[in-house]
């Protein structure tokens, strides 16, 4: 394999020069100059075509560089993507259990799980911080959180 | 009335029992609401409205700007502490002050954002004061393609902000601009970007960006060793965390900066502290002997930025009081308070209620003061937030986040575009592209789109407005910002030649 191949800056050059293609695409679907003036797709059309360009300079030069890129430690991304799983599944489960189940759970799970703390510390920090922003921000300041048939 | 005469009378209307505590309160709340990031003054000025018609105007409307401004001295606290932005206008403040805290060095960091949010928040009452009129009318002079060169020239601060990779520093930016201009179009009303969603025809909220990419983003990364490092350690004592006389005399001209910038782009409606700060710290870098350190501690990237976005609160008063135009969303709040209190904003404003607006001035300076007063002793207290282990400080960083962005959206939505921002804060991390000038494309494009087609308009197609003699000037500016990095790189040229020669 070629070591630009694992390369972050050939691949992350690839995509914004497909978003760009993508702006591009779409402001070629707007008005570009009218009779009033420039329209919507003036600007996008720009800056999309400026980012396509970038980003293949960007790829080329990971392609010219040619060096092995740094190791990527996969364990730890693989440790990152997980607290990220567990914060989209806190925000999914807002409106059926309510912002304190929720939040107490993801909590749970950051202390407990990914920094595995025993659970005399992760429940009443989890339980804690859960009751603090309900009781502040609901409570106190009258600024509703999601809420459930329970909470 | 003369300047001086109107000040003591200003003076004595502040000073007056009531005022005094109605000034207390809402620097307290300020500071308060610029810790806590995404409640920012604008929705508790909005909260606090109703509330203040059941008061004596001038009482309330000391009480009004001392959120405003007291939050902005609160919004370092928590860029530095935990790298969020407490308020929009401390983002810049992350990129060092953060650095400056990991470092051990929280308490100079905090320290020096409260003595140069002083400094410049003064210099911003004074100018207020002193050069109102003429400012204001200088900003008269403004119309779209000032406005498009001043802009441009905020954009090339992204050649100062951009850390190894130029390339990937206008990527960044150019992913702002598309950010900022997703949802319906001004002009034309057609929906942009929005992928069917109708949650995105009103576009995406910065604060959400902002916090995704700086607060979530960085829990991420914290999340990433299975062991973290213990958190920053936290100097006892108010004497460990004062600044050094060498920290201050290294932020003399960052003093200077953040007060003239902070004022001068305050005065300009529309621009607002987010600019300001970001201009204060290109600036700032652009001048310095040492540029390197900047983004890796140096305290004058701390200094300029929240000196800046405190006089700005003064400048930002000069268009709302003498001319009746908000240059922001809180201005447009405290403009909307003071005609709903029955006063006329504009050109006769202080010949017709001098009482208020010197007693305004009066209560900035005795606001200033009692902000300094409070956070230095606080800076202790505010710091012991370090105290707190990495296990507690990410739940406590990530439930701050939901709680900021929903309470102010009040959509499931936009937390889920929170969860997003946060994934895209960390690979950019990961992938090495800085954030900033993300962030400083989401600030400008949409002005700077606007500012454009405006011109073009008033010109019918024509470009050559864009060469009217104060645009030409800044525009010049900005192409000159472009060609430092190939300055910088034919000096290394030279330098390497000379070695190698000698």
């Amino acid at each position: 394999m070629k070591p630009f191949v694992r390369s972050g800056d050939f691949w992350s050059g690839i995509a914004l020069a497909a978003l760009g293609a993508y702006i591009v695409s779409e402001a070629r679907r707007w008005t570009y100059v009218s009779d009033e003036g420039p329209g919507a797709g003036f600007f996008p059309l720009w800056y999309g075509g400026f980012m396509v360009a970038l980003s293949l300079v960007l790829v080329a030069q990971a392609v010219l560089r040619g060096a092995a890129p740094a190791e990527v430690r996969w364990s730890e991304v693989r440790r990152a993507l997980t607290a990220w799983v567990a914060f989209v599944a806190c925000v999914a489960l807002m409106p059926w259990i309510g912002f304190m189940a929720a939040f107490a759970l993801l909590a749970w799970f950051v202390v407990a799980v990914m920094a595995r703390r025993p659970q005399r510390i992760a429940i009443p920090v989890a339980v804690g911080f859960a009751l603090f922003f309900y009781a502040l921000f609901d409570w106190g300041l009258d600024l509703p959180l999601p809420h459930s048939a329970w909470f | 009335m003369d300047v001086v005469g109107g000040l003591l009378q200003g003076f004595q209307v502040a000073l007056g029992f009531n005022n005094l505590v109605m000034c207390v309160i809402g620097v307290v709340l300020g500071t308060v609401i610029g810790v806590l990031p995404g409640l920012g003054p604008p929705a508790t000025i909005a909260m606090l409205l109703p509330l203040t018609m059941k008061l004596e105007p001038t009482g309330a409307m000391i009480m009004l700007a001392g959120i405003y401004y007291g939050a902005k001295y609160g919004g370092s606290t928590t860029s530095i502490l935990l790298n969020v932005p407490g308020e929009t206008s401390s983002v810049v403040t992350c990129i060092d002050g953060y650095q400056m805290a990991r470092q051990g060095r929280a308490g100079p960091a905090l320290g020096m954002a409260a003595i140069a949010s002083f400094v410049a928040g003064t210099f911003g009452v004074v100018a207020l004061m002193l050069v109102a009129p003429p400012l204001a009318q200088l900003s008269l002079a403004f119309s779209a393609p000032e406005y498009f060169g001043l802009m441009v020239l905020g954009l090339t601060m992204v050649v100062l902000l951009a850390g190894d990779s130029l390339v990937k520093a206008l990527l960044a930016m150019l992913v702002g601009l598309w950010i900022a201009g997703m949802g319906s179009d001004l002009f034309s009303a057609t929906s942009r970007f929005t992928f069917g969603r109708v949650e995105l025809l009103g576009g995406i909220d910065f604060i959400i960006v902002a916090i995704g990419l700086f607060a979530v983003g960085e829990v991420l990364g914290n999340m990433e060793p299975l062991n973290p490092p213990s958190m920053i350690p936290v100097p006892k004592g108010l004497r460990n965390l004062m600044p050094t006389w060498q920290d201050m005399k290294d932020c003399r001209f960052a003093f200077v900066n953040g007060s003239v910038v902070g004022f001068l782009i305050g005065v300009l409606p529309g621009a607002g502290s987010t600019i300001a700060s970001f201009m204060s710290y290109g600036i700032e870098k652009a001048v310095s002997k040492h540029p390197e350190r900047f983004g890796k501690g140096a305290i004058e990237g701390v200094a300029a930025p929240e000196g800046s976005n405190n006089a700005e609160t003064g400048g930002a008063l000069v268009p709302l009081l003498t001319l009746g135009i908000p240059g922001s969303g809180t201005t447009a709040i405290l403009l909307a308070a003071l005609i709903l209190w029955g006063f006329k904003p504009g050109p006769l404003f202080i010949q017709d209620s001098p009482q208020l607006f010197w007693g305004l001035v009066a209560s900035m300076y005795i606001g200033n003061v009692l902000l300094l007063v409070l956070n230095l002793p606080l800076v202790a207290v505010f710091a012991q937030l370090l105290r707190i282990p990495a296990y507690a400080m990410n739940p406590l960083i990530l439930g701050v986040s939901i709680v900021g962005v929903y309470t102010a959206s009040g959509s499931m939505f936009q937390l889920g575009l929170l969860a997003f921002f946060g994934l895209l804060g960390y690979a950019m991390r990961k992938l090495e592209f800085p954030t900033a000038p993300m962030v400083l494309g989401l600030v400008l494009g949409d002005n700077m789109e606007k500012a454009l087609r405006q011109s073009l308009m008033m010109s019918q197609g024509d470009p050559s407005i864009l060469v009217r003699p104060i645009p030409a000037v800044l525009l010049s500016f900005a192409a000159l910002l472009f060609l430092v990095p190939l300055f910088k790189k034919l000096n290394a040229f030279r330098v390497q030649v000379l070695e190698r020669d000698s």
